[in-house]
């Protein structure tokens, strides 16, 4: 059997989105800037999925601006806040300790460029408060940015009230949303977000493609100078094949937010159920503020890099954040936040389902995780000075 | 694919896997914190090494390391089995990704240890530059 449940790292495109991708290419294939009728046409379809995708987030079509990605829309919103907010001589931000690289090391570069960053504590759950960034905050604050849900480990943060404590204090607010677009109901206006990323690969839309949501008001930096598209914030000519079928990605799954949601969680707590079973494990995140489909379990004496080929061996495609996965000696930055130890961290194991998923493949997971779990374990030297008593267990 | 098909045989199908009771020589390098620890068991009769078991804790790269590293010192002597080089042993698996490399030279490490720990067990005089530069030594992280 073929499992995929990496849909956190990406999803398969939806046959609709590529149906419209296809579409644009035949038929749409005019630049959007040109003032023939063909031209039109494709100004016309850029127009039509900028007002999709707007009605989707509860914005203005003016407030939305096309990206080659979250990654992109992470940096422009983080570094135009960080420009205005120089220009008034504020140069604090608050974010998390376990945001996003995207923002992690554009803050990075911001505070080598003399920037103070507060990274807040996320807890063992994965959560910070309304009130500690309320806390947090000073005269000098240019920013916060706070991701809605975290790609690891699926926590979903109080975004409406940090977004209504960053509004009172007249803050600008960013949130990096690309895990929680289209599998969460997002709504600008209600949440007080002020500058928004997403992502289409996250919702069965094309690679490559993303949006900047920025609200009225906010001031936008150029990362890419030349053109006068994307109302002269975004120079380069539309991928209007990616945009079209982003949108379309985008409708299908807010139009059945509602049923997916409900069927991915209860696919989502049979893994949690069935995998806190085997002994030592840990859920890592709030059991409660969660996507529906993003599980990550820790599990002592196993490294994660060995149990995920294991898996993929039978056919079952997830990910971990042990360091052997990442390249780098250290483990997950998001697990070693929640104060998870090294030796811990090693032995983690995110899986991410969504609606194309069935049960029948969630029980195929509960039955091989288990037996893997069990068979690393039995050759594990860690295990055996655990189980010995001569290393103590901390989950 | 990520690994060679060698690695993947032996990540897959360990080879020597497991726990041996009466090891005259046992040693264990690396450390959880960096994520690879291995165990190894050597039997010694006749200055040559009769049997070999290991336990890894660790990614696909350690476990296969560990595998051939135990199928190429089975039933060589002492002398050969402290030549053993984490290059050989990556070559003997058609080679590592780059960044895997680290992973290897546990292998390497375990072996020496294991043949220290057999030394001192029985009073057997060495030279100590032999063993100067296990630097995963367990001992170093505790
Ligand atoms: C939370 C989060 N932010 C940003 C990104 C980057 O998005 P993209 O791959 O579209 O650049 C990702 C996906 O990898 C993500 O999960
Ligand atoms: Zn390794």
């Amino acid at each position: 059997m073929q499992v995929y449940a990496d849909n956190a790292a990406t999803t398969r495109i939806s046959d609709a989105a590529k149906q419209e991708m296809i579409l644009c290419m035949d038929e749409f294939y005019g630049n959007p800037s040109s003032l023939h009728t063909i031209g039109q046409k494709a100004a016309e379809k850029l127009f039509e999925a900028r007002k999709t995708i707007a009605q989707c987030l509860n914005a203005d079509v003016k407030e939305i601006y096309f990206t080659s990605g979250g990654s992109e829309a992470d940096n422009q919103a983080v570094l135009s806040a960080a420009e205005t907010g120089k220009l008034k001589g504020k140069k604090h931000i608050i974010s998390t300790a376990f945001e996003h690289h995207a923002i992690l090391h554009t803050l990075k570069k911001l505070e080598r460029e003399g920037f103070e960053i507060t990274y807040l504590d996320v807890h063992e759950n994965g959560l910070v408060t309304a009130e500690e960034v309320k806390a947090a905050m000073r005269e000098d604050t240019a920013l916060v940015t706070i991701m809605y849900a975290n790609n690891e480990i699926g926590t979903i943060q109080p975004i409406r009230e940090i977004g209504a404590v960053c509004r009172e204090k007249g803050i600008p607010f960013h949130t990096d949303a690309v895990q929680a677009i289209g599998h969460v109901k997002v709504d600008v206006q209600a949440d007080n977000i002020d500058f928004l990323s997403l992502s289409a690969h996250k919702f069965h839309g094309p690679k490559g493609v993303g949006v900047l949501y920025a609200r009225k008001g906010m001031r936008l930096f150029n990362l890419i100078e030349g053109g006068a598209q994307e109302r002269g914030r975004r120079a380069g000519t539309e991928n209007i094949p990616a945009i079209s079928g982003m949108a379309v990605a985008l409708k299908d799954v807010c139009d059945h937010m509602e049923e997916n949601e409900k069927k991915v969680s209860a696919l989502r707590d049979i893994l949690i159920e069935e995998l806190s079973k085997i002994p030592h494990s840990v859920l890592n995140g709030d059991r409660e503020q969660r996507l529906p489909g993003t599980v990550n379990f820790c599990f002592e004496g196993i490294e994660g890099e060995s149990l995920l080929l294991l898996l993929d061996a039978k056919g079952i495609a997830a990910s971990s954040g042990s360091a052997c996965t990442s390249g780098s000696l250290d483990p997950s930055h998001v697990l070693l936040a929640l104060g998870r130890p090294h030796e811990v961290a090693h032995g983690s194991l995110r899986l991410s389902i969504d609606h194309y998923n069935t049960e029948e493949e969630i029980r195929y997971i509960t039955e091989k995780v288990p037996e893997i779990v069990d068979y690393l374990r039995n050759i594990s030297p860690v295990w055996e000075e655990l189980e010995k008593g001569e290393r103590a267990h901390v989950i | 694919m990520l690994y060679s098909e060698k690695v993947m045989d032996h990540f897959q199908n360990p080879r020597n896997v497991g726990k041996m009771e009466d090891a005259d020589g046992i040693g264990e390098v690396g450390n959880a914190k960096c994520g690879d620890i291995m165990k190894m068991y050597i039997k010694v009769e006749d200055g040559i090494i009769s049997d070999v078991k290991f336990n890894t804790f660790g990614c696909g790269s350690a476990i296969a390391t560990s595998s051939m590293a135990t199928e190429m010192i089975k039933g060589k002597s002492i002398d050969e089995a402290l030549q053993l080089s984490n290059k050989a042993v990556v070559e003997a698996l058609d080679g590592l990704p780059t960044n895997k490399i680290h992973c290897s030279v546990l292998a390497e490490e375990a072996v020496k240890a294991a043949v220290k720990d057999y030394y001192d067990k029985n009073n057997i005089a060495y030279d100590k530059e032999l063993f100067k530069d296990d630097v995963h030594n367990m001992n170093e992280h505790k």
